[in-house]
């Protein structure tokens, strides 16, 4: 799963076998990622968690060591033992019981809020790594993140470059990603180069962060999504300058077009998805994916943001009320994801596990009367086009899909 | 929906054959063994004429010591459920590591992760909870029954109908696909368009309703109806510990019944409180449901603690140490349980400041946390201690606490938090603290507790058994995931795709086996102890020594309890009472005034049920009817005034001369 074959355990500083042995950890093949990462963020997220749990075993072995002392010098046997049944206050000891604790959260408690401020994911780097700081004329790489049911999308905005499910940065040059989705929440994680951040529809989170080994590393999304979720992973290459340049140029020679439609295509749920290159992003799609009005007819999140900044746009609003609806798309066009299916859009499921228990269209129950219904439905459904019936109350449209869900 | 005039939908809603899953062989089989082994039970319980005695002393009771006991019935008997989706996971992970794709596929497979985690959070853990507190506390404060009794038998049915709808989403439907949180934008209804969040939805909102109205009725058990001279800090330690559990309930359950609300406004009418659509937002339920979700956590860890309390003082046969400590432990731990919700999810993009707060409070709760464990240390220095069954798993909780506090407070720094949040190293802390707090603790309080509810002790060869599996079990079953956590594998994973990591899901896998048997020494332990009730029979109702005034009275006790209510003058009531050479009133009883059983619990469970059911399945007329009913029923309740009764003096002379008779044979 991760590089471990290219290590050769005498680089491996003595902190990290100490630490390594600490934890007990008896490995086949050393693929401990958190604690031997290759990034210089995640390797003081491994230093904050190793100097944590150092301070925490201060107290906690004392403890299991006294529980067992204790409970075998004072079993019932041992007629030798002191008894005082009615021994039960100790002032001096009720102060050791609470300080040391004490002293121990104050310790972490500012280890806490200092690291808590320096590793922010949103706080721009300011070192490559412990040796070395930030060079002046250093230009940081942007990526823009979009998860999308069950994919990760990367565009370049300064390369002018876009990929699906494989992620390249070069070695040792600061990393700023600005994270999105598509749809359901997700969160970004590449353990090797640093922490999580979620990734959520509507709006834009941040990680700074920077690769120092070249290597082939596992990213993938670290929150439930649904079906697709457990394949819903990707390679980071961390890459040499020039094998970076390579690879950019590698995407736009073999790359298509991502435009509008390209995205509003590649945007449908699929599972295991290959990896893709795109030589060329249509203007400002990051912005309208992130703001949720790729689709034409779409207001974007901003502008109504906007609007209500100012106060709102009052009984005009009403008119804003279709543009505003993100949520429904894939089943309004059909190609919703597998297992959301009937009744939320009238039709058979893609792959044969509809949702348990929902009336199907020329169903087994016999009666056959939601057949009409049913095409009543497809037709008022044109491809991204909003029926009236869904869109205003959807009370009022035939067949057994509950209106409600249509919403 | 009134515009169809199909009438098999207007009756039926969206139920039709369809929902029967008759292509999953695993539901198939299962549905046959539980219809069967129903079908079996219906039979014995024909055979044996049980019915009436069921209807008339369990299923209408409003007595607290059978509703205690119901409710534990309940929540073992969802343990088996619930652990039964652990044991498919698990087999899960280690087939389909190996690059296969194991035998279930991503639909089935989310929908056991989510009713795992949903079953034994809502219905072990909180049952088992509420059951024990249900017994003991009455019993402890020296009271015949709880506040509202007929309230409590209506708490129970109301969690046992929650239960029922759970169970029922297994043979009719499907349950949600979203984990046990059923985080928004995937449970709302274009994600999850089926009935398995409506099953989620009214299962949570019936049994946290019936959990709310528990809390309330035990609150004013504990403040109201504590014998006289027991004070605040005369009260035994595990009704402190209760009512702190109570007072979290009352706070926190009302914003899991609003949350649910909202979630079931987004499904049901279109609004969009949680998804995007005109403006909503995903993050308000992810605040919501953990500002509910924390206090949780302490709801069923500070009974436990209270367990533990009364088990190491009796088995050490010695005062609790730095009672009034312990007593300021829990309410300091009460109030920051409502401080640190945020913790669930540094990784949302709170700034470092509103991180660290939540992170430094989140460890503040490891100082009255640490200030117990020294505390029961203590208690145990210089005392007696005997290793009966619940001293060992007393023993066990401290050690393998400590460890699940220890990271718990690793998770609670932000940045470590950022590399480890849904992993699974805290899939690993959160059974480290609830099988090794809540689970040990529970079945602590269960061997310590079924000689006052039976009159015998439970075998203690089978309870060692399963101390020592569940004890293995659990870190063979953990560790592994602490580790592959540090690997950077995520939770909830339907397949894994490094080979390599197999191994440890194998030794996963025969971990979650070695908790399978410890579940089944508890069984054979139940049965073995009921054929051995002669041997293993205490009559003096004081079997291990207690201290607290429940080991006062009968083993079981008698309906009213106390034949007259006991005057306390310290916190261990019973232990001063026997120091002072208490004997045993042998005449002046008189009529004791008790609640009566009502059925009507019963009905108001059942018709929450078909409610819950309608409105899953958009059965709209079912639906109204069902919820018209309720409310009859329930009004009707208010003019039933034939409520009480009273045990006439010579019933009780009759039972506390029987129980002379026997403690005489006994001595």
């Amino acid at each position: 799963m991760f590089p471990r074959s290219k290590r050769d355990l005498s680089r491996r500083g003595p902190v990290r076998c100490l630490a390594l042995a600490a934890l007990a950890v008896v490995l086949s093949g050393c693929n401990v990622v958190l604690m031997q990462p290759s990034g210089d963020i995640a390797m003081r997220q491994r230093d904050l968690i190793l100097a944590s749990t150092g301070l925490m075993l201060l107290i906690i072995v004392p403890v299991i060591a006294l529980t067992a002392l204790v409970a075998w010098r004072y079993r019932a046997s041992n007629t030798e033992a002191t008894y005082d049944p009615d021994w039960h206050h100790s002032t001096q000891l009720e102060v050791v019981i609470w300080a040391a604790p004490l002293a121990i959260v104050i310790a972490l408690g500012a280890l806490t809020w200092i690291s808590t401020h320096t590793l922010d994911p949103y706080r721009p780097l300011d070192r490559l790594d412990a040796k070395r700081p930030l060079p002046a004329d250093v230009k940081p790489i942007t990526v823009e993140v979009v998860a999308l049911d069950w994919k990760w999308l990367f565009f370049y905005p300064d390369q002018g470059i876009a990929t699906v499910n494989e992620l390249a940065a070069p070695v040792d040059v600061p990393i700023t990603f600005k994270i999105t989705s598509a749809s359901v929440m997700n969160s970004f994680f590449i353990p090797a180069l640093a922490g999580q951040i979620y990734a959520m529809p509507g709006m834009e989170t941040k990680l700074h962060a920077v690769i120092n080994k070249a290597g082939i590393f596992d990213g993938f999304s670290a929150n439930y999504s649904g079906s697709g979720f457990s394949r819903m992973n990707f390679k980071f290459h961390g890459l040499k300058r020039e094998a970076f340049d390579e690879w950019v140029a590698k995407v736009k020679g073999e790359g298509k077009p991502l435009s509008r439609d390209a995205y509003i295509a590649l945007e449908k749920p699929t599972e295991a998805e290959p990896v893709r290159y795109f030589a060329s992003v249509e203007e400002g799609l990051y912005k309208a994916a992130l703001n949720m009005c790729v689709l034409p007819g779409k207001m974007c999140m901003h502008e109504m943001m906007h609007i209500d900044a100012m106060g709102g746009a009052g009984k005009d609003s009403q008119a804003n009320r279709d543009r505003l609806r993100y949520d429904n798309r894939h089943a309004e066009q059909g190609d919703e994801a597998v297992g959301a299916t009937f009744p939320a859009s009238g039709r058979e499921s893609r792959d044969g596990h509809k949702p348990q228990g929902v009336t199907s269209g020329g169903s087994r129950d016999g009666s056959g009367k939601d057949e009409p219904g049913q095409d009543k439905l497809e037709k008022t459904n044109p491809h991204q086009g909003h029926s009236p019936g869904m869109n205003h109350g959807g009370h009022n449209h035939g067949g057994s899909a509950p209106a409600q869900l249509n919403n | 929906m009134f515009s169809n005039p199909d009438l098999q939908t207007l009756v039926f809603g969206r139920l039709t054959w369809d929902a029967i899953p008759l292509h999953d062989p695993i539901l198939i089989v299962t549905f046959a063994m539980v219809a069967l082994g129903g079908a079996a039970l219906l039979g014995i319980m024909t055979y044996f004429r049980w019915w009436g005695p069921l209807w008339r002393d369990w299923l209408t009771s409003v007595d607290h010591k059978k509703i205690g006991i119901m409710y534990i019935v309940m929540a073992l008997v969802m343990l088996l459920r619930g652990f039964s989706d652990a044991l498919l996971m698990r087999s899960q992970q280690a087939l389909a590591s190996g690059g296969g794709e194991g035998y279930l596929p991503p639909h089935h497979y989310d929908q056991i992760f989510t009713a795992h985690g949903v079953i034994m959070i809502f219905f072990v853990a909180m049952p088992l909870v509420t059951g024990l507190m249900n017994y003991v506390i009455p019993l402890q404060i020296g009271a015949r029954d709880v506040a509202f009794p007929f309230l409590n038998n209506l708490s129970f049915w109301m969690t046992a109908s929650g239960a029922a709808t759970v169970m029922a989403s297994l043979f009719v439907g499907e349950f949600a696909r979203t984990g046990w949180l059923a985080m928004p934008p995937l449970s709302g209804a274009d994600s999850s368009p089926g009935v398995g969040v409506d099953y989620y939805i009214w299962a949570l909102q019936i049994a946290g309703v019936g959990t709310l109205l528990s809390g309330i009725n035990l609150i004013a058990t504990i403040v109201k109806m504590r014998a006289p001279g027991m004070t605040m800090m005369k009260l035994p330690i595990f009704v402190w510990s209760s009512l702190c559990t109570n007072v979290l309930i009352v706070a926190a359950f009302p914003i899991l019944t609003a949350v649910l609300a909202l979630l079931s406004l987004d499904r049901y009418v279109g609004t969009h409180f949680f998804t995007n659509d005109l403006g909503g937002n995903p993050m308000m339920y992810v605040n919501l449901i953990w500002i509910w979700g924390h206090p949780e956590v302490y709801i069923l860890i500070l009974p436990a603690f209270g367990v533990f309390s009364e088990i190491v003082s009796t088995y050490s046969s010695k005062r609790l140490f730095g009672y009034a400590s312990m007593v300021y432990a829990l309410v300091v731990i009460t109030i920051l349980a409502y401080l640190v919700w945020l913790h669930h999810f540094f990784t949302m993009g709170s700034g470092a400041s509103v991180n660290s707060f939540f992170g430094i409070t989140t460890m503040i709760i490891s100082i009255p946390t640490g200030a117990k464990i020294f505390n029961w240390l203590f208690t145990m220095y210089r005392g007696r201690i005997r290793f009966e069954v619940p001293m060992l798993w007393t023993l066990g909780f401290m050690v393998t606490f400590v460890i699940g506090g220890m990271t718990g407070v690793l998770l609670a720094v932000p940045p470590a938090d950022f590399v480890l949040h849904n992993s699974l190293f805290l899939v690993a802390h959160f059974h480290n603290v609830i099988i090794g707090g809540v689970v040990f603790g529970m079945f602590a309080g269960i061997t310590y507790w079924f000689p006052k509810a039976f009159g015998y002790k439970l075998d203690p060869f089978w309870g060692k058994m399963s101390f020592w599996f569940w004890l293995t079990g659990f870190y063979v079953a953990f560790m592994p995931l602490y580790l592959l956590g540090l690997m950077g594998v995520t939770r909830r994973l339907n397949r894994i795709e490094d080979p390599s990591l197999q191994i440890w899901f194998v030794v996963a896998a025969i971990g979650s086996v070695l908790i399978l048997l410890g579940i089944l020494s508890f069984i054979v332990q139940l049965v073995v102890s009921y054929r051995r009730r002669d041997e293993l029979r205490d009559l003096t109702g004081d079997p291990w020594g207690g201290r607290t005034l429940e080991w006062s009275t009968a083993s079981p006790p008698p309906d009213y309890n106390f034949a007259f209510t006991p005057v306390i003058h310290d916190h261990d009531a019973w232990s001063d009472m026997k120091r002072r050479g208490y004997s045993r009133p042998l005449t002046g009883f008189k009529a004791i005034h008790m609640p009566r059983n009502t059925a009507t619990g019963v009905i108001l469970g059942g018709l929450s049920t078909v409610f819950s059911f309608a409105m899953i399945w958009y059965m709209w007329p079912l639906a109204a009817v069902s919820f018209v009913a309720i409310l009859v029923v329930s009004i009707a309740h208010t003019f039933n005034y034939d409520r009480d009764f009273d045990i006439p003096a010579d019933a009780v002379v009759r039972a506390e001369g029987e129980r002379t008779r026997l403690m005489a044979r006994q001595a």
